[in-house]
């Protein structure tokens, strides 16, 4: 069943500091959601004539903190260097690193209206907190090498290709599921 | 009416101001995504096991949105769509990343968007998560003379599915809303099964 809006709050499941469920007030309805999500994304087109990102920025700022530790390599680096630039503008001073910023607000913003805000590590009941967080960080090494293989991520490729039509995004989105439910299973330790 | 979007292309503001457009536009895209419950790396992930398909219906509804928006701003003359940046296609490390991509999702829980949502509402692992893309991203720069080859093979340009197809426009945007909507259709009978088991 659908959750709604106005479904009444739940109780919170406070039996120990790693909080296993939701919990705040119910998430808003998906339909709703990507509405809204929908109208951000279309007036990213019609203001700046491009649509949203973040792996982009991830690179802006690995640019700039190789270049703070060596100057040399991080010019020397065919990736990075674009991010550098010819120096007349500080590597940060970029726009998805700005909207990265502002997609930080708007969580938390969002969060703390729902009562949603509190440390946690969100995991499955089976797994340790070591487990969980050392799986994150080898996630999110998956995850950057293959979005800057693939030119962009979930919202870059498949969010922002996908409303325009972008053959190439299709497809990128079409093999992000694949591989997300071809390695699910023997993932399952780590979540139900 | 005179075509005048993107703004941004048409000059009426420039670089520095497009700082602020650029935070003000995460904002809403950050506060829909911690709405929507992606935030939470069990919502997330809840769709590869099909108990909760909530990325599904919040990702293409918001694709839906967008481009039903564009289709109708470019037809009204309002928008001119070739201003509208479009990443070029490159078959192969498009799949290839996108297969990587979506084991990393699974395997971490979160994408890059989600992981800035879910650290701004306090969850450490999506903390973690964040630095772990950090090191992919710094061992794909590094990489990055190896990887080359396959970065740029098989390119087909800026190309959309109406060029690839060799069908009109209209055409394909009617395919995807139809085809969005026998997913949200498909996606209730998944979910009602799911509740079932469950009890």
């Amino acid at each position: 069943m659908a959750s709604t809006m106005h479904e009444a709050v739940r109780p919170l499941p406070r039996s120990d500091a790693v909080v296993q469920a939701v919990v705040g007030r119910p998430y808003l309805n998906p339909y709703l959601a990507g509405i809204g999500l929908g109208l951000i994304l279309l007036a990213a087109f019609v203001v700046m004539g491009r649509g949203l990102g973040a792996s982009g920025a991830f690179s802006a700022t690995v640019a700039w903190a190789v270049d703070a530790a060596s100057p040399e390599r991080a010019a020397g680096n065919e990736f990075l260097a674009p991010y550098i630039g010819d120096g007349s503008t500080h590597p940060l001073k970029a726009w998805l690193v700005f909207e990265v910023i502002g997609v930080f607000a708007g969580a938390l913003l969002s969060g703390l209206l729902a009562g949603r805000v509190r440390w946690t590590v969100e995991k499955g009941p089976r797994v340790s907190v070591a487990g969980r967080l050392g799986a994150a960080f080898a996630g999110g090494m998956l995850m950057g090498f293959g979005a800057h293989l693939a030119r962009g991520c979930t919202s870059g490729q498949a969010l922002t290709g996908g409303a325009l039509l972008n053959a190439g995004a299709w497809a990128f989105m079409l093999s992000v599921f694949a591989g997300a439910y071809a390695v699910a299973h023997w993932m399952r330790w780590q979540w139900r | 009416m005179e075509m005048t979007a993107p703004f941004y292309k048409y000059g009426l503001f420039g670089d520095e101001a497009s700082l602020l457009v650029a935070f003000l536009i995460g904002i809403g895209f950050g506060f829909f995504l911690e709405r929507a419950g992606f935030g939470s790396a069990r919502k997330l992930v809840a769709q590869f096991y099909l108990t909760d398909l909530a990325v599904f219906k919040v990702m293409f509804t918001a694709i839906v949105t967008a481009m039903l928006g564009v289709t109708y701003l470019a037809w009204m003359g309002l928008l001119d769509l070739s201003l509208v940046y479009l990443v070029p296609t490159h078959w192969a490390p498009q799949i290839l990343g996108g297969l990587v991509l979506g084991v990393g999702f699974v395997v971490g829980g979160y994408c890059p968007g989600t992981s800035v949502a879910s650290l701004a509402t306090g969850r450490l692992d999506g903390l973690v998560y964040a630095l772990g893309i950090g090191a992919g991203t710094v061992g794909f720069a590094f990489l990055f003379p190896l990887l080359r080859g396959l970065y740029y093979a098989t390119p087909a340009g800026p190309l959309t599915l109406p060029q690839l197809l060799h069908l009109p426009y209209g055409v394909v945007v009617f395919a995807v809303v139809l085809m969005a909507l026998a997913g949200f259709y498909g996606a209730s009978l998944i979910e009602a099964r799911a509740s079932r088991k469950e009890g």
